[in-house]
């Protein structure tokens, strides 16, 4: 188990990838597969796997998908070396969606199973899609429930439960022959054991240095968050994308992000394309890197993922058709190739792996990885 | 607080919603025709073209970042076939 965090993208993700293909519009997404080999590396952290995701239409009206994904987890991060052991964990993820369109309307049901050594979650995803006005525009309506169980390596008899439901209401709309955009706003709440039975926070102890104490976070959550988003299209046969997100919750936590994309086919079966994205966050009222004493207040946490930062992202990527002419029973593919450069700074989680100062002077951490996905795709 | 405010919201929005589809009903002209849909239909155009790339990366930044929700998934797309 790596972060509480984590594990809400467990249902978060599932319910994306058995409703991306179809939220394209309430019409049935194509027919396809693809095969996907993605690592993360950063932090001491590698992250690897594959992920497989089926589409098939079953008459007119009726598209089933399937998606199976793995993360094999080696960490040693900060978090690991300084209040912890080095660990090595896999998660597996299945997912099955149907989606049903009549008319100009569509609906979406999906589940998902999600299983570690200490953690399991199941997700169940309903959404609805409706076109209107000459299906100029498509409204969206969503929800989700999940059921977790977080465990404990160190614990056998540790069991704590999470429920999440998810809110969802969505809306595109084609302005003009070039410009297509999307207003999205999606309500979560939580409510059950929300920390991370791992993780530490630090005090000021008597003898001028610092100890550790477990985190406590509140056990509810609710959070909204609201983007707005378009893609251009340039009159060379390019594209430009731009989105741009703002997030708050109730533990005091306000966010924005922005990213910027360009996609340029070249030549016949090549597709170039790059994305800058930035992100900054605050931090949560009960946050601290370095809290007075022990139980200095209520709620304690030191996750940095609660902390104050920035994150930038910057994307490199490039695609290539192939087998348009058909390949037996498969109408085409294509195979992509995305690298992802990651840069964190965090303005107020020091790294506790310089010694030797006084605490609360130690540098602030910064986060470099790189995010690999290779995969390729056929049409059927 | 935050509870109020998410309601607020999603009244809000399901009114609107509610008012665009009854709207719906009206038979209002569409502005841009199906046929003046090509650039829309290249795939270069598509919101999400790659759900399984897109699935991951939001996994990746939520992972480590503590905004979630809204990443542009829900609704989208252009109504071209």
């Amino acid at each position: 188990m790596r972060n509480v965090q984590t594990h809400l993208i467990v249902w978060l993700t599932a319910a994306m990838v058995l409703a991306n293909g179809s939220l394209s519009a309430a019409v049935l997404p194509d027919d396809r597969a693809d095969v996907m080999y993605h690592r993360y590396e950063g932090d001491n952290i590698s992250i690897e796997g594959p992920s497989v995701l089926l589409r098939k239409s079953v008459g007119k009206s009726l598209s089933v998908s399937a998606n199976y994904y793995v993360d094999m987890i080696t960490s040693a991060s900060i978090d690991v070396v300084t209040t912890a052991s080095p660990y090595t964990e896999e998660r597996t993820q299945t997912s099955l969606g149907v989606d049903y369109l009549r008319g100009g309307t569509m609906m979406s049901v999906g589940v998902t199973q999600s299983d570690e050594s200490d953690f399991e979650a199941r997700t169940y995803s309903l959404a609805v899609y409706q076109n209107l006005f000459g299906d100029l525009t498509t409204v969206t309506l969503a929800y989700g429930l999940g059921n977790d169980v977080v465990g404990m390596s160190t614990d056998p008899t540790f069991a704590r439960d999470v429920t999440r439901q998810q809110y969802g209401i969505g809306i595109s709309q084609i302005l003009t022959r070039n410009l297509i955009m999307a207003l999205n706003f999606e309500g979560i709440t939580d409510e059950g054991y929300l920390n991370n039975p791992y993780r530490s926070v630090r005090y000021l102890d008597d003898t001028g240095g610092y100890s550790f104490q477990g985190e406590r976070y509140p056990n509810t959550r609710t959070s909204a968050a609201v983007s707005i988003s378009g893609r251009y299209y340039l009159p060379y046969r390019a594209a430009l994308n731009a989105e741009y997100r703002y997030f708050n919750d109730t533990w005091g936590i306000v966010a924005n992000s922005w990213e910027i994309g360009y996609t340029h086919p070249w030549r016949d079966r090549w597709t170039f394309s790059t994305r800058y994205r930035n992100y900054t966050q605050g931090q949560a009222d009960f946050y601290s890197d370095l809290f007075p004493r022990i139980d200095a207040q209520n709620f304690l946490a030191r996750d940095k993922e609660l902390s104050e930062f920035t994150s930038q992202a910057v994307r490199l990527g490039v695609a290539y058709d192939f087998g348009r002419e058909g390949m037996g029973p498969l109408d085409r593919g294509r195979v992509t190739f995305f690298w992802d450069r990651m840069l964190i700074d965090y303005e107020n989680f020091l790294d506790l792996r310089v010694t030797g100062v006084v605490p609360g002077q130690e540098p602030v951490f910064q986060l470099e990885a790189d995010v690999v996905q290779l995969f390729v795709s056929f049409w059927y | 607080m935050m509870k109020m405010s998410i309601r607020k919201w999603l009244k809000v929005l399901s009114c609107a919603a509610v008012i665009v589809g009854v709207s719906g009903c009206s038979g209002v002209e569409p502005w841009v025709k199906p046929y003046e849909r090509d650039r829309l239909a290249d795939p270069i155009m598509f919101l999400d073209h790659d759900p399984v790339s897109t699935s991951y990366m939001h996994h990746v930044f939520e992972s480590r970042e503590a905004a979630r929700g809204a990443q542009g998934s829900v609704g989208g797309g252009c109504g071209c076939n």
